[in-house]
């Protein structure tokens, strides 16, 4: 399942991310590598982004990118 | 015996919000220089300090999470330290957020410069009950590692030695991080065809370049190509081609991509060393920042707060900044009086100097009408600061990102917008620099563009003029109407230019929601001050260069002589006037022609402006009529209404100050009428006459085309210059300013009236604008595109407007 799927307060492990570039190389900074354990937090208040808490930081992600990001609950 | 001091260079870099700017301030104290880098909007901060052995440069890195080449923060970072090789790095870390830090220093120690870990926020990890072993950690990572609580100035000394003897430090091998071993073996090929040809990159870190190559890094590809170019021999291609090669075949045996293993590699030896270094439990740690968070980002209060927050920004820049700003222009207005005291009165009394019009109208008033921003840029950068620091600015995008996004703008967009005007009148300068903060660079492109569509104050006088010319029944309707069809026109463009026009890159949003901190009032204060300045040596200079050119647009080439001398009659014929209708027996007539005239109305322009100094002060009001009475008590009785300095009614003196006054009336009518007519026959006159039979489609005539030529420099003065414009074509003042439009423009519909307000809604940016605009995309382009694009959809629309308007109803 991917990123985007997932309901505030459920948590996952990050298996792949299947984007490119930029978008790509800034998830991966952010910690977003294979096994990495995170977790929804919150929605905005529009339903998008997300809110994601990776590591113990917060990062914002839009959901059409967070459809790229594949992942798998726990 | 003293050694002379080496000077050496030294950079600190770490992530955004690790402290780097609180330990440059802490290491250098007051002596900080700011600019740009330059061709970019990103601040170069650099400062000094000296130890016993050292003369330290110290620059502020811009913070980064990385040092990839895909935003322009990071390509500056790691240019910095690949191109003037500081003698040594400070990586700024936060201690409490150690995994990813690590992340960074990785990257930084490819890079082959000694580097101090500075292990900051040390009082942040103590207090979630983190233990951090250093002895660990420094071997670990085989740099010397020195805890710091920035805030508080601690570990102070011990950085500053750390500093001295890594600069010292002779290179030895450094211990880089190992990535997996598959993709080792990948790099080591890589390696080594590098190896072979090494003349041509060995300025390079090898390490660096090898994993950058790897992890298809355009800038490093780039190097590699420039440089064999310039080697002139063989294979580049040959290079390239292999890193092609090697990508491909990893990709193909692992499916996937090797960037993606680096950073695993990165993330994986930063928890091994943090597994090994830090004791302890985290505290769950975002208690506070999650529960401010379920509040602020509540889906029904997010709305709320935001409205409010923004209201109070509003306020605070809009209301009271321009309260301030006009509390502080008197000063600015004596500035000029002194200037203008500097030329020597001119014994004309129609005309002043050229030289003194260029002067005062050109470059003294440019630099006056921007300096006059000056307080409200103070609270708005202030404000900023404080949104920028307590965590709240990010949160803003994140709860507007959706609605914005869908107009091609970004979340970021909403503080700009908001200063430009979205609902009420706004001003596009501090809007334009706002969008600073932007990372998006095509968003945030975009959104300066549209930054001259929004309501600058400036516009509200001249809507109120025509709304109250036309539509007086419906005033705040046709007000509040005429403000969101600004707005909706603005979005459209915007969505048109993300969709046709700006390319641009486009910044993946992966934004990080820092933890809440309480802004610190030195850090808020010094990021405002430093910031106004950084504006104020940039802008001043270029406008008063335009204001210069703008003056002579609408100055030269002049009337001519016959005109001048057409003037010249006429004075004389009003002086002549004066002497003839006072009875000779008059004592006081002498002084009424003449350079004795010429005398008394400078002495009453002295005396006058004295006065309304003096203001309401009684003592200071005695003390002026003293100086001036014993000075000339003859012109001074005449300039005082015929009321000597020991207040007794002089009836002759009245006489010939009654007739005086009508004279200087007389003179202030031809004084006026020749500017109108120098206007008129300027080129900016001959430019509106001109356009007359284009403009009529929107149904404007040459007094409007005029009045909107030469309210370019600053919309402030739109409703002035028709107000000279105006008052003339009646000949006489009386009345209000509608009045005499309302007499001159007999023929004038509604329509008129709503094809005038749409284009000046959508009008072209002031100058100031036009500058910060050039100043913030760095291009000259777009700052005309800015100009041009503005003029031409307004004119559109409201050639629509007169000429359907009519057929409608
Ligand atoms: N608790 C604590 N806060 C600190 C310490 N050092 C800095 N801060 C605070 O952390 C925040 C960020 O500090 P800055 O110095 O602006 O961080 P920076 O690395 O320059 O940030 P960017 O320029 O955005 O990359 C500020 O609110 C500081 O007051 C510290 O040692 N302890
Ligand atoms: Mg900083």
């Amino acid at each position: 399942m991917t990123l985007d799927e997932l309901l505030p307060g459920q948590a996952c492990v990050v298996r792949d991310v299947h984007l490119e570039g930029a978008v790509l190389q800034r998830l991966l900074d952010m910690g977003f590598v294979e096994g990495a354990r995170i977790e929804v937090v919150r929605n905005a208040p529009l339903l998008d982004p997300i809110d994601i808490r990776i590591r113990n930081n917060l990062i914002a992600v839009r959901r059409s990118e967070a459809g790229g990001i594949e992942v798998e609950r726990v | 015996m003293k050694q002379q001091a080496r000077e050496v260079t030294v950079a600190l870099a770490g992530q955004p919000n690790s402290g780097k700017s609180t330990v440059f301030n802490m290491l250098t104290g007051a002596r900080q220089h700011v600019a740009n880098y330059p061709g970019v909007t990103v601040e170069k901060k650099w400062g000094s300090f000296a130890t016993t052995t050292l003369r330290v440069r110290l620059v502020d890195l811009p913070g980064t999470y990385s040092l990839t080449s895909y935003t322009q923060e990071e390509r500056i970072a790691r240019d910095f330290i690949l191109t003037e090789k500081p003698e040594a790095l400070v990586a700024v870390v936060d201690a409490s957020n150690l995994e990813r830090s690590l992340y960074l220093v990785f990257q930084l120690r490819e890079m082959d410069i000694p580097i101090v870990l500075c292990l900051n926020m040390m009082d942040t990890a103590k207090s979630r009950g983190l233990a951090i072993d250093l002895e660990v950690l420094e071997h670990e990572l085989d740099m010397p590692v020195v805890p710091t609580v920035g805030k508080k100035g601690l570990g102070k000394r011990e950085l500053v030695h750390a500093v001295e003897r890594a600069v010292g430090q002779s290179p030895r091998a450094r211990r880089y991080i190992r990535y997996d071993a598959e993709l080792e073996s990948f790099l080591e090929r890589l390696d080594a065809r590098l190896e072979e040809s090494r003349a041509s990159v060995d300025s390079l870190p090898r390490r660096w370049l090898t994993v950058k190559l790897m992890e298809n890094d355009e800038e490093a590809r780039k190097r590699l190509v420039g440089r064999h170019e310039v080697a002139r021999e063989g294979n580049v291609g040959d290079l390239v081609e292999y890193v092609d090669f090697l990508r491909r075949e990893y990709i193909e045996s692992f499916k996937r991509s090797p960037e993606k293993s680096i950073a695993a590699g990165r993330y994986h030896a930063a928890g091994e060393i943090v597994a090994r270094a830090i004791e302890g439990r985290d505290f769950d740690r975002r208690s506070v920042t999650d529960r401010i968070d379920s509040i602020v980002l509540q889906p029904i209060l997010a709305p709320i707060i935001l409205a409010g927050i923004l209201l109070t920004f509003y306020q605070a820049t809009m209301v009271y900044g321009t309260v301030l700003a006009d509390r502080f222009f008197p000063a600015l207005q004596e500035g000029k009086e002194i200037i203008a005291g500097l030329f020597a009165p001119t014994p004309d009394l129609i005309r002043s100097g050229l030289l003194q019009g260029l002067v005062l109208d050109g470059l003294v008033g440019g630099v006056i009408a921007i300096l006059y921003y000056v307080p409200i840029f103070l609270i708005l950068f202030g404000c900023i600061a404080i949104l920028e620091d307590s965590g709240y600015m990010p949160r803003m995008a994140f709860i507007m990102d959706r609605i914005l996004r869908s107009f091609g703008l970004h979340g970021q967009s909403t503080l700009p917008l908001i200063l430009g005007g979205v609902v009420v009148g706004g001003c596009a300068v501090p809007g334009v620099m706002a969008t600073r903060a932007m990372k998006d660079e095509k968003a945030r492109l975009i959104t300066i563009l549209i930054m001259p569509l929004m309501n600058c104050l400036a516009k509200i006088p001249f809507y109120v003029l025509i709304v109250g010319l036309f539509f007086s029944a419906y005033q705040g309707l046709v007000l509040f109407g005429i403000s969101l069809f600004g707005f909706f026109v603005a979005l459209l463009i915007a969505k048109l230019f993300s969709s046709y026009l700006v390319r641009g890159e486009s910044a993946p949003f992966v934004m990080e929601l820092p933890a809440y901190h309480v802004p610190t009032i030195r850090g808020v204060l010094s990021r405002a001050v430093e910031r106004v300045w950084l504006f104020i040596r940039k802008i001043v200079t270029i406008v008063a260069v335009v204001m210069v050119g703008v003056w002579f647009f609408v100055t030269f080439p002049g009337i001519g002589f016959e005109r001048e001398m057409h003037y010249d009659a006429r004075l004389a014929e009003a002086e002549k006037d004066l002497y003839d209708t006072i009875a000779p027996s008059n004592r006081y007539a002498r002084y009424l022609s003449g350079d004795s005239l010429v005398d008394l109305m400078h002495y009453r322009d002295g005396l006058n402006e004295a006065q309304r100094n003096a203001g309401e002060d009684a003592h200071e009001l005695k003390e002026v009529e003293r100086t001036f009475s014993t000075r000339n008590p003859a012109f001074f009785a005449l300039a005082n209404n015929g009321v000597t300095a020991d207040g007794m009614i002089d009836p002759a003196a009245r006489e010939a100050a009654s007739k005086l006054k009508r004279f200087e009336r007389k003179v202030r009518g031809i004084k006026r009428e020749r500017r109108k007519e120098i206007i008129d026959a300027s080129w900016a006159g001959r430019v509106g006459r001109s356009l007359e039979p284009v403009s009529m489609w929107a149904g404007f005539n040459w007094r409007i085309n005029i009045a909107i030529i030469s309210s370019f420099a600053a919309k402030e003065s739109l409703v002035g210059t028709l107000g000279t414009i105006y008052s003339f074509e009646e000949g006489s003042q009386a009345g209000t300013l509608e009045q005499s439009i309302r007499r001159t423009e007999s023929g004038w519909t509604v329509w008129h009236g709503l094809a005038v307000l749409v284009f000046v809604a959508l009008f072209p940016p002031c100058l100031a604008t036009l500058i910060m605009i050039r100043h913030e995309t760095q291009s000259t382009g777009w700052m005309i595109f800015a100009t041009i694009y503005p003029i031409v959809t307004g004119f559109i629309l409201a050639c629509l407007v007169f000429q359907l308007g009519p057929l409608l109803i």
